[in-house]
């Protein structure tokens, strides 16, 4: 066979109807990838549930608990039935979304979730574009820079970073940065404003009934909590492109392409970032983890009532039924939302896809 | 599971398949002490454990003695500063804040150690099994962790701690255990799978080398290279995740305990108006401590990378 020039990566497949059922085989091939993990992570949910304190039934009574209930409610949720049949009917509920109700508000715990999950959403997208948008460009400069001052000083930037406690730094911009720069540091809306609430975004909420005023305050009160809730995923990003982009400068197709004459910008663009990036995507979804467990700690400091505050509260007052449902949903959404990246890194990739 | 967390394990496999080989290990020592960045994470550590062990002899005052407890008044704000025989003030309790941040510095490193040991130890346990065996051992078992892998680990860590009916430092560095588990379990299989095809231990097998003798002589002893790089790494971790927990009221409640991570989230939550040096002295210590251990470990592993031999 001889000697096989290797395809550039980003060679594009001939026919784009070919492309589109490539995408389509190998998104359904990853989303039946993660039946099993889920199934084991239901298994695993379901022991621990099992093993709190006092057992469920008394776990999820909380304060209320008397023998009398306990047996009523043991016998409610077939706790007095083989396990095999519990685990089945765990799952039965779990897929209905029935969690049982809240122990602190009393609400059905799927409703509180719903009712919270914008503000995360929110809060989350906003400090993961915060950490792209700086992240990958203090990375590149590092990169380009190596070993000079510049590199220097973002590199010891990201180590400390990710040492120091996310709690305390969001305390800080509480105390420091609030009052100079006339930023709100609790809440989501101001006290006064009468805001429309549709879909419980913000921002989205505001931009619908053209509530400018309502847009704007939602984003000022965004700005401290993305922050810091942005620093972690910040420092890794910069770290993971900044290593990429120095992997990709040494790629025998940069020197191909410095040779063959083009310019030092049209290298950059086209294939230095362009190839240095892909790892950066995977990047991007194992730091919603990051964020996930940040959020439980910068909505608890900044008052942000979203499903951190809401998972946070449920720790302070053992509230059982509602940290078992976040602690299901924050898992499931992550296990989703890195397949979610896996996908788009086959469609950016197309060497992923014919793997 | 074969979806993204892939990539939350290759920089793990990678890792585990990077330290495997011979010289290397003094040729990487003699690198670090060339590193200036090796150097200051050794010195900070190093310093940090030398405090920890002999902060009882040194620290100037008892650390549980409520000696000023009259001079504090939280209704009115008051809790005295610097003062002769108090060089950083006092805590809410009147109690010498230097002596209980020297000694928290003992407590802080046993979190930390203890966390990270038994956390290495789990998955030394699982690891190995998995890669000494191969086979359906080897699946189940990483399936297993691979979805301990699925949950952010901070939720990983509060949903341990929440298991116990009564908060202590004990269910603290359960949790924060948990959260190294599933890493140490696929770094090591994943160097030990490595080395299952190595000459060496062709050769063991081939001179009539017991099975068990092979895997605990040969392939776990090379094998922990990558391993001591991680555990210094969440050193710094273990440390961090502590204090997330006590925020979280996930901590040790006892009022005595010094341990930065309590004493940081009870002055960043009750005493930034007051006196907020309460916060920043152990902020300042964690980050310090953090930061040693992440340059240390991040050292080890650029010089045990083959790809910088030269």
């Amino acid at each position: 066979m001889g000697w096989v020039l290797p395809r550039p990566p980003h060679a594009r497949t001939s026919r784009a109807g070919t492309k589109g059922l490539q995408v389509l085989r190998f998104l359904v091939r990853r989303l039946l990838q993660a039946i099993p993990t889920l199934l084991v992570l239901s298994i695993l949910i379901f022991a621990w549930l099992r093993s709190l304190p006092g057992g469920p039934a008394a776990a999820l009574l909380g304060d209320k608990a008397t023998p009398e209930k306990i047996a009523s409610l043991n016998h409610t949720l077939g706790l007095d039935q083989p396990i095999i049949f519990q685990y089945f009917r765990f799952l039965g509920r779990a897929l209905t979304g029935d969690f049982g109700n809240s122990l602190v508000s009393s609400q059905p715990v799927m409703s509180e979730i719903g009712t919270f999950l914008p503000a995360t959403i929110e809060l989350g997208i906003s400090a993961m574009i915060l950490a792209v948008l700086i992240g990958i460009p203090a990375g590149y400069i590092s990169a380009r820079f190596r070993n000079g001052p510049v590199d220097n000083v973002i590199i010891l930037l990201t180590l400390v970073g990710v040492a120091v406690p996310v709690f305390f730094l969001g305390y800080m911009m509480q105390d420091l940065l609030a009052a100079p720069l006339g930023l709100p540091s609790q809440g989501r809306q101001a006290a006064g404003l009468d805001a429309t609430a549709i879909t419980n975004f913000a921002i989205l909420d505001g931009v619908m009934t053209s509530e400018w005023d309502a847009v704007w305050d939602a984003i000022r009160h965004l700005i401290l909590p993305a922050f810091a809730l942005a620093t972690i995923p910040l420092a890794v990003i910069t770290r993971i492109t900044r290593a990429s982009v120095l992997d990709v400068m040494n790629e025998d197709f940069i020197r191909t392409a410095n040779s063959k004459g083009l310019t030092q910008q049209v290298v950059r663009r086209r294939h230095v970032l362009r190839n240095g990036l892909l790892p950066v995507v995977t990047t991007i979804g194992l730091q919603t983890g990051a964020l996930l467990g940040g959020a439980v700690l910068t909505e608890r400091v900044f008052n942000f009532r979203g499903l951190g505050f809401l998972l946070a509260e449920g720790i302070e007052r053992r509230d059982y039924p509602r940290l078992q449902a976040l602690l299901l949903f924050g898992a499931l959404v992550y296990v989703l939302v890195n397949m979610l990246v896996d996908v788009s890194y086959g469609i950016i990739d197309p060497r992923v896809r014919v793997r | 599971m074969n979806t993204l967390l892939n990539k939350k394990k290759e920089p793990i496999d990678k890792l585990a398949a990077a330290a495997v080989g011979k010289s290397l290990g003094r040729e990487a020592l003699s690198r670090m002490l060339r590193s200036p960045v090796a150097i200051t994470g050794g010195v900070i550590t190093g310093l940090f454990v030398l405090l920890a062990i002999f902060a009882p002899l040194i620290a100037p005052k008892d650390p549980f003695a409520r000696t000023l407890q009259g001079e504090v008044n939280l209704g009115r704000g008051i809790i005295p500063g610097a003062q002769p025989g108090f060089p950083l003030g006092v805590d809410d309790f009147g109690r010498d804040e230097l002596s209980r941040l020297l000694v928290g510095a003992q407590n802080t490193l046993l979190v930390g150690v203890l966390a990270t040991v038994i956390g290495v130890a789990i998955g030394i346990v699982i690891g190995g099994l998995a890669g000494a065996f191969g086979g359906w051992v080897d699946t189940v078992l990483m399936r297993l962790v691979d979805v301990m892998l699925s949950v952010p680990s901070l939720l990983l860590a509060i949903s341990v701690a929440a298991l116990f009916a009564k908060p202590s430092q004990w269910t603290v560095i359960i949790a924060v255990s948990m959260v190294g588990v599933p890493i140490f379990a696929r770094l090591l299989r994943g160097s030990m799978l490595v080395q299952r095809n190595s000459d060496h231990v062709l050769a063991a097998t081939s001179l009539g080398v017991k099975r068990g003798a092979i895997v605990f002589r040969h392939m776990l002893p090379n094998s922990l290279g990558p391993v001591i790089v991680q555990a210094t790494l969440t050193l710094a971790t273990a440390i961090l995740e502590a204090a997330a927990l006590s925020f979280l009221g996930l901590g040790d409640p006892d009022p005595n305990r010094a341990e930065w991570g309590i004493m940081l989230s009870k002055g960043a939550k009750q005493f930034l108006d007051v006196r907020p040096e309460l916060a920043y002295y152990p902020a300042i210590a964690i980050i310090v401590v953090a930061l040693g251990f992440t340059l240390l470990g991040e050292s080890l592993r650029e010089a045990l990378d083959p790809k910088n031999r030269r």
